[in-house]
């Protein structure tokens, strides 16, 4: 089926565009037109035209936690959300640290998922931090990248290793960055509402001390480490400073970090229980400046959903981590666009598109002719509110539930075909 | 702390929850069931017919046997489950117990737990009455009230006092409780302890934070000295018992620089010789055993206003 999107606000960072246009598909590729053919005709006059969203950072939760999540309602997320592709975390189970499970989830997201779905591998095996995970053979079995995410590799010496061997083998290392004797049983921020509440803290130190360590590491190995979920000050000074010195280091900030602080934990809701947790309202003001001047490059979800049952419990006992394909995208324009001005909306589209597609040497995130035709339309000033229950995800875990946002994705088009237009296609 | 109008109070969850005047209110309260301890049949039947449900997920001694007994003594039926471990552990989650046991149909629930915020998850999840008998490291409201009680019967009042509260207080849900409730009642705070367990932090609650005990000693009206539970506590947080008990014991010799008038309060259970000197414990300055009895009285009110029908 071929396809003329007219008239919309074509924003491609890629190729430096952002023009009113008509955009071309034709055999699920981006066309120079679409001669000779009739075409479905979709107007877009008042909404973005931009590549397909990518999110580098979603719990699919198969194999394994079936009950939370699936490849199908993930996926499904994710078109609700405007992402045409998603990189999913290694922490199944199994372990995605053998190339069978990567096979298992490539299989099974080309059977059902409805976008992209590209499987990441841990760096080691079983998430032990203990011993390296067959990193050459996941880079085989077609993982984009390597990450222990939900756990942080304590050992220096073995990280050292696995980014050295990582580069060997061409895939960039994410980490999430948490020494786990600073952060002990920490579950919230330290600060004065842990004090108060008498909750365990989890210091910014414990991120800031990883974000050292892989710049410092980067630098030896001369490879790239991701840092997942930044949400410390001091993690954004250390990247700036690295970033300016030309060390292969990025950061990705998470909407919940920019849209709540620890504050938010007062009532013991388990649904601000993250990891990463909710900080200051300094933290917050760091990471605005950091996308501000570019230090953070990447926004992701960390879409970690848990059912009902496993958050209905007392605080220190929760699972850590919330859902948030469906909200990202209105939250971020709410919040770095409308709200605070931080970023124009042709930047936050590439923070979304090519900065991902770049880390992950994806041919994705432009809107190139001859490219596969992900496409995801915006309506950037749309008002509207969430509703959990209506969710595409099969948890709800949120606290953004009844929140009213602007701006979200209103089609999303995968290789030419729309899988989203404000209801599942 | 609003609810159906027969009742004062819907639950008592934290201290922090609760206004100078709520405060008053129970421990006015209390010294009308005071009377009832010196009467040879100490009971009277303001709960008769109702059930007490006592929920103990943490190992307690005075603390549950004050619940219980308070309980009875106002003829409540009760029932009292203990469970070492978490919820989470035994394979059954709070929430349901909690519903499980609402279906007995309790005026009240007493729970004390290891999980910070249990307390409050039980209210969402019970038509009855929550009590909080110690939530984690969070609150310990109970406990609380009977220091002020039992501060405010020996020394008149609690405004303007200076109230020292000595040892582990990052850790401790009484310090907590006791923190907000005095300075609720007006009463200026220091903790003193070591940097680690009294980290500056705590300024940010209205209080002031010493690391020297000396300094602190002469001016005090009450110290009250928590337990040091160095097994329990990781290593780090302090080198050790002789050192602790150097910088921050309540030594015969700190004694004598208290003010002769200065009470001497300690929640239990007491390490003698290492946060206090074991004669101090028993000497005349010391209200710990008044701090045992009228707590008595506290949870008596406490009952009564939260899940009884009141009568004025």
């Amino acid at each position: 089926m071929n396809m003329v999107i007219r008239n919309g606000r074509i924003i491609d960072p890629a190729n430096k565009r952002d023009e009113v246009g008509d955009l071309f598909v034709v055999d699920g590729k981006i066309a120079g037109d679409v001669r000779n053919s009739k075409p479905e005709v979709i107007d877009a006059s008042g909404l973005i035209v931009a590549p397909g969203l990518i999110d580098l950072h979603v719990h699919l939760r198969e194999p394994g936690f079936g009950w939370k999540e699936t490849i199908e309602t993930g996926a499904r997320a994710a078109a609700a959300g405007g992402f045409t592709t998603i990189v999913c975390m290694p922490n199944t189970s199994p372990v995605a640290d053998s190339p069978s499970t990567i096979a298992w989830i490539k299989d099974r997201a080309a059977e059902v998922a409805c976008v992209n779905v590209l499987p990441t591998g841990a760096i080691s095996k079983g998430l032990m931090g203990e011993e390296l995970a067959p990193i050459g053979s996941l880079a085989q079995a077609g993982v984009v990248a390597i990450t222990d995410d939900g756990r942080c590799v304590q050992n220096n010496e073995l990280m050292r290793r696995a980014v050295e061997y990582a580069r060997m083998v061409g895939v960039p290392v994410f980490d999430h960055c948490q020494d786990y004797n600073l952060v002990g049983t920490g579950v919230v921020h330290e600060g004065y509402w842990s004090t108060l509440l008498g909750l365990p803290g989890w210091p910014s130190a414990g991120e800031e001390a990883i974000v050292m360590r892989n710049v410092l590491l980067a630098e030896l190995c001369d490879h790239h480490i991701h840092c997942q979920h930044v949400s410390a000050a001091g993690s954004v000074r250390i990247l700036r400073e690295a970033r300016a010195r030309g060390v292969k280091v990025s950061g990705e900030v998470c909407p919940h970090h920019l849209a709540l602080t620890d504050e938010a934990i007062q009532n013991f809701d388990t649904n601000c229980k993250m990891n990463p947790p909710l900080r200051a309202q300094e933290d917050v003001a760091a990471l605005l400046e950091g996308i501000a001047d570019g230090t953070i490059s990447i926004l992701a979800s960390d879409h970690a959903p848990h059912a009902k049952f496993e958050k209905e419990v007392e605080f220190d006992a929760a699972p850590f981590g919330i859902v948030g394909l469906e909200t990202e995208l209105g939250l971020f324009l709410d919040l770095l666009v409308h709200k605070n001005k931080t970023i124009s909306l042709p930047r936050l589209i590439e923070m979304f598109t090519v900065n991902p597609a770049q880390l992950l040497q994806i041919d994705a995130g432009t809107l190139s002719v001859g490219q596969a035709a992900d496409v995801t339309l915006i309506d950037p000033d749309l008002e509207w509110s969430f509703d959990a229950s209506k969710s595409q995800s099969m948890s709800c875990n949120t606290p953004f539930d009844g929140w009213k946002l602007k701006g979200r994705a209103v089609r999303t088009i995968v290789r030419g075909k729309t899988v989203w237009a404000n209801q599942p296609v | 702390m609003t609810g159906p109008s027969h009742r004062l109070h819907r639950h008592l969850i934290s201290i922090e929850d609760l206004d100078r005047d709520a405060i008053e209110r129970i421990l006015d309260r209390a010294e009308s069931f005071d009377e009832v301890q010196g009467r040879e049949i100490k009971k009277v039947p303001a709960l008769r017919g109702r059930t007490v449900v006592n929920l103990f997920y943490e190992a307690s001694t005075r603390t549950s046997s004050s619940f219980e007994l308070a309980a009875k003594r106002l003829s409540a039926d009760v029932v009292s489950i203990r469970s070492t471990g978490s919820s989470v552990e035994k394979g059954e989650s709070l929430k349901d117990t909690v519903q499980t046991l609402s279906a007995y149909d309790p005026a009240a629930i007493v729970i004390r737990s290891p999980h910070v915020g249990a307390a409050q998850l039980v209210a969402g999840w019970t038509p009855a009455a929550v009590i909080n008998a110690g939530d984690g490291k969070h609150e310990h409201p109970t406990q609380a009230l009977l220091d002020l009680y039992t501060i405010r019967s020996k020394k008149g009042a609690i405004a303007g006092l200076h109230v020292v509260i000595i040892g582990d207080v990052l850790f401790s849900r009484v310090a907590r409780s006791n923190i907000f409730g005095l300075l609720k009642l007006g009463a200026r705070v220091t903790l003193v302890g070591p940097s680690t367990l009294v980290p500056r932090v705590f300024e940010k609650l209205g209080v002031t934070v010493s690391h020297k005990l000396d300094e602190v000693l002469p001016t005090a009206d009450v110290v009250n000295l928590l337990r040091i539970q160095h097994e329990r506590q990781r290593k780090e947080y302090f080198p050790g018992i002789g050192e602790y008990i150097r910088l921050f014991g309540l030594t015969k010799e700190r004694g004598k620089k208290l003010k002769p008038d200065c009470l001497i309060m300690h929640p239990g259970p007491i390490n003698r010789g290492v946060e206090i000197d074991s004669d101090l414990a028993d000497g005349a300055q010391s209200v710990i055993l008044d701090q045992v009895t009228n707590g008595l009285a506290i949870r008596m009110a406490v009952l009564y206003l939260c899940g009884g029908i009141a009568t004025p």
